[in-house]
């Protein structure tokens, strides 16, 4: 506004004129933008857009160039059980890795913000699992799981347990897979945790103290709501991470037995590098970008009411 | 009777002795100020009041029943922080109706409460606000709400003003004054300004490095310190501090020698000083006059005049030492004047080496 006033003594009636000052005004903005919008578009827009529209066309095989076939990857895709399968699995995957991994992290991060002994090996150790890639990590429960020498069998044999084997039955393999990601990504929502805990000046808990607050009701009254900035954030990403994050399945499971452990991403790559039904892969990447996009904004709208912004 | 009663309280961080054999009483409906240079264990005091420090000795009592292991909310008190406090994420009314929400009052009972307090502070119509949408007078009203419908024996205030501008501190000291009187309650006030604390206090008590360096209404401490610390601390301007020598001792008046031969006979109780004893001699600047050259004690080099419109103050060069002088508004003295100046010795003060007056 300011620049558009302070131009006003040269400005001419010509319409021309008042176009040319519009453009001076977003020009410096738009330039300044220019590298991020180049890079965005280049590697994140443009294949998006482009994927979708390859999401149209048959899989091109040797002699044969792709051809249009309109809807016909999401009609198969309908149609095949295992994609529902998949999808079921990956849903039951994300309802319970997120609220669990964010519970688990917000009381990790109120222990190692609270002043006990020995904070800073607990930080340390809480925070290792998020340095390890998670294919190892994958590698380690693998030995945790192994039947009748793995770490928790023999730890239930000192109770009289009976041998398990959770990887290799169907109905426990989805839950060994949950079990990993929670270990594994608690400790990277605990730091966002802590430093939104530590943002929060002891004043107010002390203001709260001492007007006969128990600590149970400044976590509830004071602390949650002040964090709620944090979980939004955090459950989003951490909503992406149950679509995305599938490392552990590749040195794990291969999402067996029979699908019981594969999520939607790992059956796309299947699709699309083992079997080599890259439209069929397509048309799934684009479902899962959709159904990423639906959630994303739907958490961000429902929870936005509820959110504080300092 | 006592409100509240310490005794003896020490406190240690680490090995750091930060409040050292403290004692105070706090009179019931005093406005009592604790005053002292950061890092004095004033604040730290009035967190051992609120219960929010552990105590390592000595003990406090609050109506005359110790508190030591009290939680907070049973010690019958309230605290304005100097942040305010407020919970950012609530009301104004829910800021200020939230303690006695954790008691368990009814709806209504917590709505009177609120508007009782409200209506006391001037603040009815902010009450559907956040603090993020008020002033800094009006976040301070606020925390001082929230302290009177707790309706406690005794207030504690931690440095509330220093978070606003000059002139609405002037202002809230006033208010804060017509609180107290409105509410009849004892208040406690932590402060490291000495203008709040004289202007305020009915008592002051004067810290240094963890002790009480003195005890006492606001004049007391100013008219008779008892040692050079509180003479230095109280008073603005600070009081001048000139090296002396005691030449002659008699009965109810001392001798001094300054740095250039001037001699001073000055007015003195009883305590013991003897011929030949260093001292400090202590005038403050309106016991300093510009006098007429016969009559002057000695003459000084005028280096800054401070034109206040009421009063001017001179900072002066002389043999004895630099000086500050109260002159009145209308002096037409100049920086590089020579000034003869005169002292009030009923009104100075000498130490002895160990800083306490004699």
């Amino acid at each position: 506004m300011k620049q558009t006033v302070s131009l006003a003594p040269f400005a001419s009636p010509f319409a021309g004129h008042v176009e040319m000052s519009k453009f001076r005004k977003f020009l410096p903005p738009f330039l300044l933008l220019s590298p991020s919008i180049v890079l965005l578009l280049t590697f994140v827009h443009i294949p998006a857009i482009h994927t979708i529209y390859l999401s149209f066309f048959s899989t091109p095989k040797g002699r044969r160039p792709s051809k249009f076939k309109g809807l016909e990857n999401y009609q198969d895709m309908i149609a095949d059980p295992v994609f529902w399968k998949v999808l079921g699995n990956n849903v039951i995957y994300a309802i319970t890795t997120i609220p669990a991994s964010i519970i688990i992290a917000l009381i990790m991060a109120q222990l190692v913000n609270s002043a006990l002994p020995g904070r800073p090996f607990l930080r340390f150790s809480f925070f290792l699992p998020v340095v390890l890639p998670l294919i190892a990590v994958g590698n380690i429960w693998l030995f945790f799981y192994l039947p009748g020498f793995g770490l928790i069998d023999q730890i239930g044999s000192l109770f009289g347990l009976p041998n398990t084997n959770i990887l290799g039955s169907s109905e426990t393999v989805l839950w060994g897979i949950v079990g990993v990601s929670i270990w594994k990504e608690s400790g990277f929502y605990m730091i966002f945790f802590l430093a939104a805990l530590q943002g929060i000046p002891r004043d107010l808990k002390e203001a709260a103290y001492i007007e006969g607050a128990s600590n149970w009701q400044i976590f509830r009254r004071i602390t949650l709501p002040l964090i709620t900035p944090t979980i939004l954030f955090i459950s989003v990403i951490a909503t992406i991470n149950a679509f995305i994050r599938i490392e552990h399945l590749f040195s794990m499971t291969q999402g067996g037995p029979n699908y019981n452990s594969a999520l939607l991403l790992y059956y796309l790559y299947e699709n699309a590098f083992v079997f080599w039904d890259t439209a069929y892969a397509i048309a799934q990447s684009v479902f899962l970008i959709v159904l990423l996009s639906i959630i994303g904004i739907g958490q961000i709208f429902l929870m936005d009411r509820r959110v504080h912004y300092q | 009777m006592s409100a509240i009663s310490i005794k003896k309280l020490n406190k240690f961080y680490d090995s750091n002795h930060v409040i050292r054999d403290a004692s105070i009483e706090i009179e019931s409906n005093s406005f009592t100020v604790l005053v002292g240079p950061s890092g004095c264990g004033k604040s730290t005091i009035l967190r051992m009041i609120a219960g929010l420090e552990d105590v390592d000795s000595g003990t406090i009592s609050i109506d005359g029943n110790v508190v030591n292991s009290l939680h907070p909310k049973e010690r019958g008190i309230a605290m304005v922080f100097q942040s305010y406090a407020l919970y950012p994420h609530m009301t104004v009314f829910d800021n200020i109706g939230f303690g006695l929400r954790l008691e368990g009052q009814r709806k209504h009972e917590i709505e009177a409460g609120v508007s009782e307090a409200a209506r006391i502070l001037k603040i009815e119509d902010l009450l559907d606000r956040k603090p993020r949408q008020l002033s800094g007078g009006q976040r301070q009203r606020v925390a001082i709400g929230r302290a009177i419908t707790r309706k406690p024996k005794v207030f504690l205030f931690d440095e509330p003003l220093s978070n606003l501008d000059a002139a609405l501190r002037v202002q809230m000291r006033v208010e804060l004054a017509k609180l107290h009187d409105q509410l009849d309650a004892t208040m406690l006030y932590v402060t490291h300004d000495q203008t709040e604390a004289m202007t305020m206090a009915d008592k002051i008590i004067v810290l240094d490095k963890g002790e009480v360096s003195q005890a006492g209404a606001p004049l007391e401490l100013y008219n008779s310190p008892k040692n050079s610390f509180v003479a230095s601390f109280i008073g603005s301007p600070t009081m001048n501090f000139l090296k002396a020598r005691a030449v002659a001792v008699t009965k109810g008046s001392v001798t001094i020698k300054l740095l250039d031969d001037l001699e001073l006979k000055i007015a003195n109780g009883d305590t013991a000083v003897s011929v030949d004893d260093e001292l400090t001699l202590g005038v403050r600047p309106e016991n300093l006059s510009l006098v007429q050259a016969p009559k002057a004690h000695c003459t000084g080099k005028v280096s800054v005049v401070e034109q206040l419109g009421s009063q001017t103050f001179l900072y002066l060069e002389t043999a004895d030492g630099p000086l500050i002088l109260e002159a009145d508004g209308s002096t037409k003295i100049k920086v590089g004047d020579l000034a003869p100046i005169s002292f009030d010795v009923k009104r100075c003060h000498l130490f002895n080496k160990h800083h306490q007056k004699i």
